[in-house]
């Protein structure tokens, strides 16, 4: 399998007023096409910066993004993104908000092919029904779907997810993490999440990468055994306990509060 | 039974209904009750104060000089009110631009705010001798200049915080697709600002007819209704001044309307519910 996502080497720093602010620094990572990762680490470590760089908003000091054989240097539209701030814009409607990338990206598809396509995926994520509600009508839950349905619109080869589910509450987000396996099974996609719950993290993605603190490198891989298909019960497995607990023990050496050993 | 909520159970009203419930509505009796009780308040002010006509009118001492004056009413209220929205249409033109600017570049913003604020200073009263020398004779022209001159102010500042003040994640959304800043600007940051410039353009609204009246009362072209309460001080005719300061606060609460129910079509969706 080839990688859809490569980063190599990637250094990178803010000019700041009191000169610059080092956030990565030899960062790694590659993502196979179809594959799903998930970046932990701790905050203020540079996981953000890591989604501008693959979505092309921002050029790295030093080091390469490489999108699907070809070097990015600018923004594509080959890819989707969805932040912890749904975003929507609150003079639309929901369906006109999922629509949006369509009217931007270059395609051949008429008004009603673009409406259909936004509203089958508003009913992959159980939003039938609320097309003609207002952002403000909808609950936060409700508001991430929509905003996932607009990332995925497109059909975008890369969805990059900043911490979507960050703001919710417990039980809305298991909800979430389900209705993302539907959606990746129904629309493939390669992912990556940026997040800071180590449950999401193994839950979602075939492959865990722990960030260092800042500046950031790639510090820990972890490859996610869960059979699939996954549901909430396998988090309690003795398995998923012992994922966790890996992980938490490399933030932990990310954080530099525990030393970092040798076997890790 | 099962609990039904009564708004559910009642049957939809005509069309003739709906206009006598919104006629009948609190936000059209309230205001009008405001301005009965006002008007009451004036008259027994001046009553119970003895004050004749030369101190102070009372209301009901306007009816006569309208029916007097009124075809001068509508000349001149008409020169007032089209050299005031078209002060005003500049206004917004110009305001959003200069607003643009500013929202845009960090450095024209720092450049140009002491310059607008410096400019937003200075009483506009003592522009007028000025202009009217500078463009001597040209009547509309400089009752446009200064209608335009006092109102553009709320209308750039507005647009230039509402521009600069954008989430980046909004922009993100769009640059990463590979939006340009044009399309940026038309799909996110005019709608989003839309609510700031349109409470800046109901404050111009006053100011600009501030700005027509200061030209017309100060310099002596005969024109508008500025010109009329000029008269009337002139002639001692107490009654015509009162009557020319509630036809401008009439034309001022009309163009006010217009605003606002522009601001319901184009802005409506930043209203939210109460309660």
């Amino acid at each position: 399998m080839t990688n859809l996502i490569e980063i190599k080497g990637v250094r990178h720093a803010y000019r700041t007023a009191d000169g610059p602010l080092p956030v990565l620094d030899g960062l790694e990572l590659a993502v196979p096409e179809g594959g799903f990762v998930a970046v932990v680490g701790p905050s203020g470590c540079g996981k953000s910066t890591l989604t501008k760089l693959v979505a092309g908003l921002l050029r790295p000091d030093e080091g390469e993004v490489w999108l699907h054989g070809e070097r990015v240097t600018s923004p594509r539209s080959t890819v989707g993104m969805a932040f912890q701030n749904p975003v929507m814009l609150e003079w639309r409607t929901i369906l006109q908000n999922v629509v949006l990338p369509l009217e931007i990206v270059p395609n051949k598809m008429t008004k009603a092919q673009r409406q259909e396509r936004a509203r089958y995926l508003l009913e992959l994520v159980g939003l039938a029904g609320f097309e003609d509600k207002r952002p403000s009508e909808l609950s936060g839950g409700m508001r991430q779907r929509a905003s996932l349905c607009r990332a995925l619109v497109h059909s975008p080869e890369v969805l990059i997810l900043d911490e979507p589910f960050g703001a919710l509450d417990a039980f809305t987000r298991e909800d979430l993490w389900q209705i993302m396996h539907q959606v990746k099974e129904k629309e493939p996609f390669t992912g990556v999440l940026i997040t800071h719950d180590l449950r999401e993290s193994i839950f979602l993605a075939d492959e865990v990468v722990v960030l260092s603190g800042r500046p950031a490198r790639t510090q820990y891989t972890l490859d996610v055994s869960l059979p699939g298909p996954r549901s909430i019960d396998q988090l309690f497995t003795t398995e998923a306990g012992e994922m966790l607990h890996d992980l938490r023990h490399q933030i932990e050496i990310a954080q530099g509060r525990a030393p970092a050993d040798a076997a890790g | 039974m099962a609990y039904v909520p009564a708004s559910l159970s009642k049957p939809r009203p005509g069309a003739g209904q709906r206009l006598a419930a919104r006629l009948t509505s609190r936000a059209v009796l309230a205001p009008i009750a405001a301005v009965i009780v006002f008007l009451l308040l004036w008259e027994a002010l001046v009553w119970l104060n003895g004050w004749p006509d030369y101190v102070m009118a009372s209301p009901s001492d306007l009816p006569p000089a309208y029916a007097q004056y009124w075809t001068l009413f509508l000349v001149m209220g008409w020169q007032t009110l089209w050299r005031t929205v078209v002060g005003l249409i500049v206004a917004v033109i110009f305001g959003v631009l200069v607003g643009m600017v500013m929202g845009f570049s960090r450095t024209m913003r720092d450049a140009l705010y002491p310059l607008l604020v410096g400019f937003n200073a200075i009483p506009k009263a003592t522009v007028v001798p000025i202009v009217a020398l500078l463009f001597v004779g040209q009547h509309d022209f400089n009752t446009v200049l200064i209608a335009f001159m006092i109102s553009f102010f709320p209308i750039a500042v507005s647009v230039s915080i509402g521009l600069s003040t954008l989430e980046p994640e909004y922009r993100d959304i769009l640059r990463s697709l590979g939006a340009s800043q044009t399309t940026i600007f038309w799909k996110i940051a005019l709608p989003k600002t839309l609510p700031e410039f349109f409470g800046a353009l109901k404050v111009a609204v006053t100011l600009a007819f501030i700005g027509t009246n200061l030209m017309e009362i100060v310099s002596p072209h005969g024109r508008g209704l500025g010109a009329l309460f000029d008269s009337g001080k002139t002639n001692s005719d107490y009654p015509l001044m009162f009557a020319v300061l509630i036809a401008l606060a009439f034309l001022g609460i009309v163009l006010y309307y217009i605003v606002v129910a522009l601001e319901k079509i184009f802005a409506g969706w930043a209203e939210r519910p109460q309660g």
